[in-house]
């Protein structure tokens, strides 16, 4: 297997709705500010490996024909992934693929989202005879499963809220981000309106517009770039089904799975101390201390502690700051916001990641999960090869 | 985009243009077994003939052993709660009020829970491993849907232990260990 590394992250300006660009223009956007990083032109790239979350959203179906032209690729393999919510992280190892197989030495991998476009309740609830139509949306689906953690846990109630303050606060330092929230407060989250019980609204993740883009290199062509190559040191993928009989919904097995196999391959047997810091998908501020004990940066049943202790927070100096960008929580291009953690854990220790740079970082994990939290996808990225 | 273009507030940039889909929903052996069931107001189950774990609504298969489920096992009216939701968020055109509870329940004789509403309840006190039973639409209501269970409402009997939750047998649960 050829070595690959990261030589160009493009992300764009994430809102609720970009009005000044369509949905070409917007992934334009991102792939050229990926090129523009790398140092190169439309020219070096041999192949695309686009992704998005359901074509129903925006009800375009087959994108990726109509965006050939933006992306440069007239003429060139173009590759289109398609995992759900996880897709931003299933896409970038799909193009890593391709240039550790030795197929291509050099591709632009592109996601994104229009959310101001699209209609995601609509289209993630068509009716179905053997189910109730109760439109209850991705957080009706996602609460029950986080009372759940809530009762076997014993977290204490105001955990949730934490994260939510915790992530905003790392965003504020993100000028990129969708919601800018410097001045937020616990109260402020505890008193914003009840969703799904137990989200309430500050503690869920906002709707966006945005892309997100990376070149990916092999090891001859990226120790060409004008930046140091962020060297890709494993990559996975696991899926389970949604509905079978003694499913652990709290703590899938597919992404402890995911986790072991991503961390065997980097050679890493305790996360929390050899990372230096984790982007992770994190939609519902409960979902912090979940993927703690998910992707075992903590037994079952402490995630808890690691969040309400500061250990995840870059304000409170933690050992293990997790989504310093803002992650999920401060912008959600949902097709995109996967490979937003991924190129966020690269800028991590490429040492460009600005005012929520971890300081000396040099492995991170990038980490998306989609779906009824049926697909995983992971990777670790490190400046030692 | 020069600076004269930009878009300003009073401007439309947008328009929504709804696009209808109608299609028919192809139901499948097992689904088609499980509705026409439900159209006479029973709800079946269909056990895996690997782990013995009985499924419903059966989509045919068991994902964790990978194999046909093919035994119809009927399933109780009762149910017991293994987590739920309360709904505040308001949903245009959606015909339930919010507040409202949606919740996992796991009818006795199943080992796997279904979504459903929840009504004629106190939602504070709503609560993992509560039981409840189905209330039913009036039979001429009756369609192939699960939607002829119109929700669930809560029953006086002792909750169910969490361990036992998914495994409560068709003869019910009176607090028996
Ligand atoms: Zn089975």
């Amino acid at each position: 297997m050829q070595y690959a590394a990261v030589t160009g992250i493009g992300q764009t300006q994430y809102k609720a709705r970009r009005g000044d660009v369509s949905i070409a223009g917007l992934v334009h956007e991102a792939a050229q500010n990926a090129l523009d990083d790398a140092g190169l032109g439309w020219d070096a790239i041999e192949a695309v490996i686009i992704g998005k979350a359901p074509d129903m959203f925006e009800g375009v179906i087959m994108p990726e024909v109509y965006l050939a032209d933006a992306l440069g690729c007239s003429g060139k393999p173009m590759l289109r992934v398609h995992t759900a919510g996880s897709v931003g992280g299933s896409t970038a190892l799909v193009a890593a693929s391709h240039v550790q197989s030795g197929t291509f030495r050099r591709v632009l991998t592109v996601t994104f989202e229009k959310q101001s476009e699209s209609n995601a309740m609509w289209a993630l609830s068509n009716p179905q005879p053997f189910s109730p139509h109760l439109n209850a949306g991705a957080g009706g689906y996602f609460a029950p499963i986080m009372r759940e953690y809530m009762r076997r846990s014993g977290a204490p109630w105001d955990t949730g809220i934490k994260v939510a303050v915790k992530d905003r606060l790392h965003g504020s330092r993100n000028p990129l981000n969708h919601l800018q929230m410097p001045e937020i407060t616990m109260q402020e989250v505890e008193e914003s309106p009840m969703l799904w019980d137990p989200i309430r609204f500050l503690e869920s993740c906002p709707s966006s517009d945005g892309a997100c883009a990376m070149v990916i290199a092999d090891e001859g062509l990226a120790k060409e770039g004008p930046k140091a190559p962020v060297w890709i040191r494993g990559g996975a993928m696991r899926s389970e089904p949604t509905m079978y009989a003694g499913r652990d919904e709290v703590n899938p097995q597919a992404g402890r799975d995911c986790a072991a196999d991503v961390y065997a391959q980097a050679g890493i047997d305790d996360p929390r101390k050899q990372l230096d810091c984790a982007e992770v998908y994190v939609p519902f501020s409960w979902y912090e201390p979940m993927w703690l004990e998910n992707l075992g940066f903590a037994e079952e049943g402490e995630g808890w502690k690691l969040t309400m202790d500061g250990a995840t927070s870059l304000d409170e100096g933690g050992d293990i700051p997790w989504n310093c960008s803002g992650g999920v929580l401060c912008s959600n291009p949902i097709g995109a916001s996967g490979m937003i953690r991924f190129a966020e854990a690269a800028r991590q220790v490429r040492g460009d990641a600005g005012a929520h740079q971890v300081v000396g970082a040099r492995t991170a994990l990038g980490h998306a999960y989609g779906g009824g939290a049926q697909f995983y996808a992971m990777w670790v990225v490190s400046v030692d090869k | 985009m020069s600076e004269e273009t930009t878009s300003s507030e009073d401007d439309i940039t947008a328009i929504e243009t709804p696009v209808y889909l109608t299609y028919n929903f192809t139901a499948g052996e097992a689904t088609t077994r499980f509705l026409h069931q439900v159209r006479k107001g029973k709800v079946m189950g269909q056990r895996c003939p690997g782990c013995g774990n009985v499924y419903a609504p059966a989509r045919g298969s068991c994902a964790a052993c990978g194999l046909p489920t093919s035994e119809e096992v009927e399933l109780g009216n009762k149910a017991t709660v293994q987590s739920f939701t309360i709904v505040w968020i308001p949903i245009p055109n959606n015909p339930i009020q919010p507040p409202y509870i949606v919740a996992n329940l796991v009818p006795d004789g199943a080992n796997i829970s279904f979504i459903h509403l929840m009504s004629e309840c106190d939602n504070d006190s709503v609560h993992i491993g509560q039981r409840v039973e189905a209330v039913w639409k009036p039979e001429e209501e009756w369609d192939y849907a699960m939607d002829n269970i119109r929700y669930f409402r809560p029953l006086d009997e002792p909750d169910v232990p969490i361990e036992m939750i998914g495994k409560v047998p068709l003869s019910g649960w009176e607090g028996k260990a």
